[in-house]
């Protein structure tokens, strides 16, 4: 994936902002970041994270690795919560159609690259894919030990008992592990790692997984990954095994039952419908009942613009 | 590790922990100089001075606190024999301190986690040891619990809730767990009135001769080295002054300082 | 539907962002502010935007206040992201602070000092009325202060040299074997700091935030007891050294306030007692900027100093990593963002823990 050189993007007297943004300096270091991420799977590495121009906390991490490895003739997806039409989703996506002109699209298995916040997609993903996260708090024991000086010493060292204390107080507490979403996992059996708040239900997919993960910090200045095919173990106990959502609802749109549902209220009478949350993978579902049930007929009306986005100024 | 080499054999053993010549000095006050001694393993020894003897400061560079200026603190390590703890790397020296040693402070606040239940407070060690089963865990921590004399309707309260003496139980509770060889006392029952002491004094020595552990203890408190130690060190402006088995010093002092210190008592 | 609530989110935001374009406006019938015209007359909001957006360009950030509808937290962020893509050409000499063209010179410690004090242009001797003349404009009347009649002299020394020859006020001296200044825009913050760290994280640091925390250790939360050895502010040129000429060209002058607190140090075993220093520097007149500063650099020199650390203006790793007011508001603010998938998570969790709890009930009542 190399870097176009050329201004991609004009606007105002001043500017002329470089290909993705990022000048290509800032690009190379965060790539022998994401380098030296990939070398040693879920240790977190420093970065020289830039003030990008979209707020801390809205996916300055992913969006700058996304900038520093999109290249021309990647074709990009951009979700949140699963949704590719979420509004920060829509602003990422607008922002490299405008720094990179490259192609985007809603469809899972046309993407390139697809940075994601807070859901894995539902649909398998392939070698020549990049999952790129966005993570808010890349340090799992923060809550447990608030000094980085002390945490990082305990990654050093693999200590990590205290991480087995607070699933041990939630069953304690609970009768189960009560964390629901940054469900920490052990990566390559050496690196505990947050998998960004994605729900647990998600967390199987992190292991063995043909794609690349990135996983991007920009306020806390920190890059990890998961290589391609890497293990990655749910914490647990032998006899409070791991265990991920399951609902008694099927998806109200496309009948799905093992996607993770979203809760829909309908009106303030508590009426509620599920549908997936991943948008991607609940309107190919329809559209592929709908193409064997009668041919030729309108798409789904819930998930209408599926087509991919091309060019700059579409 | 059977019963019978937690055995008291001095002479005849190698010693447990041998410490030599260690100094210390801040600036140009001196924390403690020149300190030599040997602990064998289950000898429970006692430091004893006044405030500023310099016997936190040697507590400290033992338990690896605080660097010392000069000496060493060998230590018969389960894996490779005989080392000097100030030459081990910092995971060494952590993991020693999690497992084969305890800390067991003063103020049960810095031992404890306060926001943690009293089960999950015993079981932090085990569980950094690798324990992956909730139920033993679980079993294990009331097991001590129970040594400790807390009700085991407590397991699942924070330590907060708890009184001064249970905390301070719990905190020994939380070391001995991991059953190790090597614990070092600040003044266990500091801060206790007068009565819970006796009563953590009484339980401190069951346990400790029952599994066998070799203590340091510092103490200002001579009545608290008589009903543990088995020997003492007096320690008076960062010198050792006199030392020998706990009834021969307290009993005939020699050095006047120690006859000082006795009389203040009786 | 009520589904389709969470759809049409581009639409949404091209909206949004002409209903912002309307109300910065404002009302048509009132003409449109200049940049210009906030360089000159919104001063001290330019410096502060300059200060924590660490670029010294006066058009750059009354733009970014203009844009921003005089938001400070959101005109720094303009001008930080737009930094993020400006090349390096230098890095340019140590300012030398003792050559300024003085304007305001004032110091605490002692009544007469070499030089003299200089009031400047401050707000502190004003009396806080609102001045009604304001609400209209005014013809620019010749209204101007009284100038000396020559020039301070420059390179006056600070105000408390003289008992820095007795020894008594602790020597700076640059870190032996340093090879170069830590740069907090490219690298990450390293814990521990060092003081460069420290210098250049409170320099971009939030006012507010710096401020507070000075205040807390001068209010009992720190053991602060600071005398204003000596605040300036004026001019002092920025020089570079292009590597083809191998001598420092001057390549302008920009404006700074710099404040040295002195602080009462009861000494050590290893040092005597002495006044300690603490160092603050911002462009443009930030006063209360650069004093904040100067006392938190202080507190945060516990550690070295060898005192004990009890306070949140002491704690090193509290202090640094929250004084960015960017990455402090994007966070704060990100929790306007969907968390629809994390609420579902926890919904769930929390409705299968009452499910269970009634569960145990009826199991109960069934066994009795």
């Amino acid at each position: 994936m190399t870097a176009n050189q050329e201004g991609a993007a004009r606007g105002g007297r001043r500017s002329a902002y470089n290909f993705a943004y990022l000048d290509e300096q800032s690009k190379r270091m965060i790539r022998r970041c994401i380098l030296k991420a990939m070398a040693v799977p879920g240790f977190q590495v420093p970065f020289g994270s830039r003030e990008m121009p979209l707020a801390y906390g809205w996916g300055t991490g992913g969006i700058q690795l996304t900038a520093s490895i999109i290249g021309p003739d990647d074709r990009l997806k951009v979700i949140d919560q699963g949704a590719d039409d979420a509004t920060n989703a829509v602003s990422i996506r607008r922002f490299f159609k405008k720094v990179t002109g490259v192609e985007t699209t809603e469809q899972t298995s046309a993407a390139t690259i697809i940075q994601t916040r807070h859901r894995v997609p539902e649909t398998a993903l392939e070698e020549r894919q990049i999952l790129i996260y966005q993570v808010p708090s890349p340090e799992p024991l923060k809550r447990l030990e608030p000094r980085e000086a002390e945490t990082r010493k305990m990654h050093a060292y693999g200590e990590y008992g205290l991480m087995s204390v607070q699933l041990y107080e939630d069953i304690s507490r609970f009768g189960h592990i009560a964390t629901t979403n940054s469900y920490p996992v052990m990566t390559n059996e050496r690196y505990l790692m947050s998998p960004s708040p994605i729900p647990k239900f998600d967390n199987p997919k992190l292991g063995k997984n043909p794609a690349i993960q990135l996983f991007g910090a920009g306020r806390e200045k920190r890059i990890y990954a998961v290589p391609p095919y890497t293990q990655v173990r749910s914490l647990d106990f032998d006899d409070h095994p791991f265990k991920v959502q399951r609902w008694t609802q099927s998806c109200s749109l496309c009948g799905a039952t093992e996607s993770y549902l979203d809760e829909i209220l309908m009106d303030d009478k508590g009426q509620r419908m599920f549908v997936c949350s991943d948008t991607d993978y609940c309107a190919t579902r329809k559209e592929s009942q709908q193409a064997s049930s009668n041919d030729g007929t309108s798409g789904s009306p819930a998930h209408p613009s599926r087509e991919a986005e091309k060019g700059p100024n579409s | 590790m059977n019963a019978v080499s937690r055995q008291i054999r001095p002479g005849r053993r190698q010693p447990l922990l041998s410490v030599s010549h260690l100094t210390k000095a801040y600036g140009r006050t001196l924390g403690c100089e020149d300190i030599s001694f040997d602990l064998f393993p289950g000898e429970i020894i006692a430091i004893v001075g006044e405030s500023g003897s310099g016997k936190s400061t040697l507590l400290n560079c033992l338990s690896g606190q605080m660097v010392p200026d000069k000496g060493s603190v060998v230590y018969a390590m389960q894996d490779k024999g005989p080392t000097d703890v100030l030459t081990l790397k910092e995971p060494e020296r952590r993991r020693l301190m999690r497992t084969d040693w305890g800390l067991v402070h003063q103020n049960p606040r810095d031992g404890l986690r306060m926001a943690v239940s009293a089960g999950g407070n015993i079981g932090e060690r085990p569980m950094g040891l690798g324990a992956r089963h909730y139920g033993d865990i679980r079993n294990e921590a009331q097991d001590w619990l129970t040594q400790v004399e807390i009700d085991l309707s407590r397991t699942d309260h924070h330590p907060k809730t708890f009184s001064g003496g249970m905390q301070q139980r719990l905190q020994i509770a939380r070391i001995l767990v991991t059953r190790p060889r090597l614990v070092f006392m600040d003044e266990p029952t500091g801060g206790l009135d007068v009565s819970v002491q006796a009563r953590l004094l009484d339980l401190l020595r069951g346990l400790v001769m029952n599994i066998g552990v070799a203590v340091v203890l510092v103490t200002h408190d001579l009545s608290v080295a008589r009903l543990l130690a088995h020997r003492i060190i007096v320690m008076r402006r960062g010198n050792i002054v006199e030392t020998g088995l706990t009834d021969q010093v307290l009993d005939d002092p020699h050095h006047p300082y120690t006859q000082l210190l006795v009389s203040s008592v009786l | 539907m009520a589904y389709v609530a969470v759809k049409g989110g581009e639409q949404a935001i091209l909206n949004s962002h002409r209903l912002i374009a309307e109300e910065r406006r404002g009302d048509a019938a009132v003409p449109e502010l200049t940049v210009r015209q906030v360089a000159e007359q919104m001063g001290l909001a330019v410096d502060r935007v300059m200060c924590e957006g660490s670029v010294y360009d006066r058009e750059l950030a009354a733009l970014a206040l203009k844009q921003a509808q005089g938001d400070a937290v959101e005109a720094i962020f303009l001008l930080r992201a737009y930094r993020t893509t400006m090349p390096r050409f230098a890095v340019s000499n140590t300012l030398d602070t003792a050559q300024m063209a003085i304007q305001r010179r004032v110091s605490a410690t002692f009544k007469d000092i070499p030089g003299g004090h200089v009031l400047g242009s401050t707000y502190e001797y004003t009396h806080r009325l609102l001045d009604f003349d304001l609400l209209d404009p005014a013809p620019c009347e010749d209204t101007k202060a009284n100038i000396a009649d020559r020039p301070l002299e420059s390179g006056v020394g600070r105000a408390f040299d003289s008992i820095r020859d007795e020894g008594l006020i602790e020597v700076e001296t640059a870190p032996a074997g340093q090879q170069a200044v830590f740069d907090l825009t490219r690298e990450p913050l390293s814990l521990p700091a060092g003081r460069d760290q420290r210098l250049q994280n409170l320099a971009r640091g939030d006012e507010g935030f710096v401020v507070g925390l000075a205040y807390s250790a001068l209010r009992g939360y720190g053991a602060a007891h600071p005398y204003v050895g000596e605040t300036r502010v004026g001019d002092v040129a920025v020089e570079i050294v292009p590597e083809e000429l191998g001598f420092a060209v001057s390549i302008g002058d920009i404006t700074v306030t710099e404040c040295q607190m002195l602080d009462l140090f009861g000494g050590s075993e290893l040092q005597p007692a002495q006044f300690t220093r603490g160092y603050g520097l911002s462009f443009g007149k930030s006063e209360r900027k650069a004093m904040g500063m100067a006392i938190v650099d202080r507190s945060l020199r516990c550690r070295e100093l060898g005192e004990e650390a009890r306070y949140p203006v002491q704690d090193e790793e509290f202090v640094l990593a929250h004084t960015d007011n960017l990455e402090a508001a994007g966070f704060v603010s990100h929790l306007t963002l969907p968390h629809y998938v994390d609420f579902q998570a926890d919904l769930q969790f929390i409705r299968q823990l009452r499910r269970e709890k009634s569960g145990d009930h009826l199991d109960k009542e069934a066994a009795e």
